[in-house]
């Protein structure tokens, strides 16, 4: 009986352990050796020397800096975006279907097809959303539009994630609180959302991690440069570009221990 | 209070039809019917939950119809309670004021007293989930008591008790509201319930008022074969019957006309109505004889059914049957003939075809005999 459980459990596992486990571990072993592509005869164990490496240097404190805000800001205004999105979702009498789909395409587009969408709009002489600015070559330009180019695609995903929390708040409860004596601002924020605390958390759970990862958007937008530059893409500029594995393995390593971090965080402040 | 008010829903069902009824202050009105009669739609558009489509919804002279429902100074219960579960029992009670903005200081004397009153005060730091199916009840009242409204509106707010609570709790409230003397809708399905909590009943059915009044009056003199049917416990019995010159031909027989009926002018064909507590066994007046095909014994009391076969028969489902709710001590076995009296004056005739009363309004005359 239970042999059987443990057999039928056995293929899953083993390529899991194959496809995750296995790459892991092996950044890992990676990130404790001297391993550079360019020397591939100066290899050896070298312990902790290239985390002491990674967390000494600038740069990796500067797309730690980048990324933290890029994650702040724009899960923020995701939130802020997704709820509203998910009343109107919620509250729609007429064409429900259709203004679901709607709301719902920017989520269905390959992210880099759209990045390279913002990244025309964005050209200078050509783009339709500027005129000869360059927008995407100051930092703080590019970053906005790092932040908005997330924002749109995520919001989305965070507003469907919301609408599910908003359906488990019961009607009676909002009828109650109005005869109470409470206006749409106090329903809103004294009865609907305490009681959608647990999908609201979940929903941020779920983005901060992934807003954190970031890469794709950065990648195409602007290849991280004017110090726009996240830990992904840092990671993958000296894994792949430099052929620095033991330094790129590091990084690596540090933002799943980072991510790993701030999973830890929501989950204690999640309602059992 | 309400002067003509319709609902109509957006799909065209018209829900409730030119309600007119005033209630006085301190007054317990029930409004009671069947499921879907439109009772808790009127309750909803008193609260201001529901829109009024057609008709004037007056408080105090003023017409509120498109007052929120937080400016009409209403407290409800629910049938379902709807407490918050994200706060503790006090936080529940003390939302209203709350909202109001209310000093704390005094917000929470006024809670300390209500759960005083209700009996709530050891679980006031206790969420909803943790309070059985009464406690939350009383916390719901309570929410409604706090605020000193100008009224109260309860939606069914027995329903999801057991029997035994939903009395204690019935009795609880008709003296919490003498205490308070504050002026109460009361929503139920549940004649018992109705019959016993109201100053006034109003019946309503299919969205329309059927008869208002105090609950004697209906019980005594109802409207129609469906007050008649919906008050009581078992319901009037109704028996189709033919006018003749010696009185209404029915299965029991032919029933002599008493001094009321005697003045009325009737159709052919009417229904006759008589309660299951005007039979006994003693003999006084008219009387019929039938076999007992069932006894019910309450312990306090005997029911006993007659079943005729189909004789006189018009619109009815099945064969006629009679109830008669005697004493526990009665004489009557299952399955053998027995011969019950009744006196011919308790007898009331309704129309077949509207179902209105005809039988003349005099002074209900007491049991006949000794």
């Amino acid at each position: 009986m239970n042999r059987l459980a443990l057999w039928l459990c056995a293929p899953a596992t083993v390529v899991m352990l194959a496809v995750t486990g296995w790459p892991i571990l092996y950044s890992v072993l990676l990130s404790l050796r001297r391993a550079d592509l360019r020397f591939p005869q100066d290899q050896e164990w070298i312990g902790l020397a290239n985390y002491a490496t990674v967390l000494s240097s600038p740069y990796w404190w500067t797309a730690f800096t980048v990324t933290l805000l890029i994650t702040v800001v724009s899960v923020t205004i995701e939130l802020v975006l997704g709820m509203a999105v998910a009343l109107v979702m919620y509250r729609t009498v007429t064409g429900r279907g259709m203004v679901r789909t709607l709301v719902l395409i920017p989520y269905g587009i390959v992210t880099v097809a759209a990045a390279y969408g913002w990244k025309y709009a964005f050209t200078p002489g050509t783009g339709w959303l500027t005129g000869h600015a360059a927008p995407l070559t100051d930092p703080a330009g590019a970053i906005a539009i790092i932040i908005l180019a997330e924002v749109w695609k995520t919001t989305p995903f965070m507003a469907l994630l919301l609408l599910t929390g908003l359906a488990l708040v019961p009607e009676e409860l909002l009828r109650a609180a109005s005869v109470d004596g409470a206006t749409r601002w106090e329903r809103f924020t004294r009865v609907t959302l305490p009681l959608m605390r647990p999908a609201i958390l979940v929903a941020l759970l779920f983005r901060t991690l992934d807003a954190f990862r970031i890469f794709d958007n950065i990648y195409v937008l602007t290849g991280g440069a004017q110090r726009t530059s996240s830990v992904s893409i840092i990671a993958y500029h000296n894994l792949i570009g430099g052929l620095n594995l033991g330094i790129g393995s590091t990084m690596s390593v540090l933002i799943l221990v980072s991510v790993a971090l701030l999973a830890a965080l929501y989950v204690r402040v999640l309602p059992r | 209070m309400l002067d003509g008010v319709s609902k109509r829903f957006a799909d065209g069902t018209t829900a409730v039809r030119d309600v007119t009824l005033t209630i006085a202050d301190r007054e317990f009105v029930i409004l009671v019917g069947p499921s879907g009669c439109g009772k808790s739609t009127t309750l909803n558009m008193i609260a201001g939950l529901e829109r009024i489509s057609e008709g004037e919804l007056r408080i105090d002279g003023r017409r509120m119809n498109e007052r929120p429902p937080r400016d009409r100074d209403i407290a409800m219960v629910f049938q379902s309670y709807a407490l918050y579960p994200h706060m503790t029992v006090r936080e529940n009670i003390a939302f209203p004021l709350k909202l109001a903005r209310m000093p704390k200081t005094e917000a929470a004397a006024k809670v300390r007293r209500t759960a005083e009153l209700l009996d709530l005060t050891e679980h006031l730091d206790r969420k909803p989930a943790a309070l059985s199916g009464g406690q939350r009840q009383r916390v719901a009242m309570g929410r409604a008591i706090v605020r000193n409204p100008k009224a109260f509106l309860m939606d069914e707010p027995l329903s999801n008790l057991d029997a035994k609570l939903r009395l204690q709790m019935r009795t609880a409230i008709a003296r919490l509201q003498k205490t308070l003397g504050t002026t109460t809708v009361y929503v139920t399905h549940d004649q018992t319930e109705a019959m016993t909590l109201g100053d006034r009943i109003v019946i309503m059915d299919s969205g329309l008022v059927q008869q208002v009044g105090t609950p004697q009056e209906l019980y005594d003199h109802p409207a129609n074969l469906f007050v008649a049917g919906f008050l009581g416990s078992p319901p009037m019995n109704t028996l189709p019957a033919e006018v003749t010159s010696d009185g209404l031909a029915t299965v029991l027989g032919t029933i002599p006309y008493g001094s009321r009926l005697r003045r009325a002018v009737l159709p052919h064909q009417v229904v006759a109505g008589i309660r299951p507590e005007d039979f006994q066994e003693t003999p006084a007046g008219a009387s019929f004889t039938g076999t007992v095909d069932l006894l019910e014994s309450t312990g306090a009391e005997q029911l006993a059914y007659f079943t005729f076969a189909a004789g006189l028969s018009f619109e009815r489902d099945g064969p006629p049957q009679v109830v008669a709710r005697l004493g526990s001590r009665s004489g009557l076995r299952a399955g053998e003939p027995a011969t019950l009296w009744f006196n011919p004056d308790a007898v009331q005739v309704f129309d077949p075809a509207t179902g209105a009363n005809l039988t003349p309004r005099v002074p209900r005359p007491g049991r006949p005999g000794g």
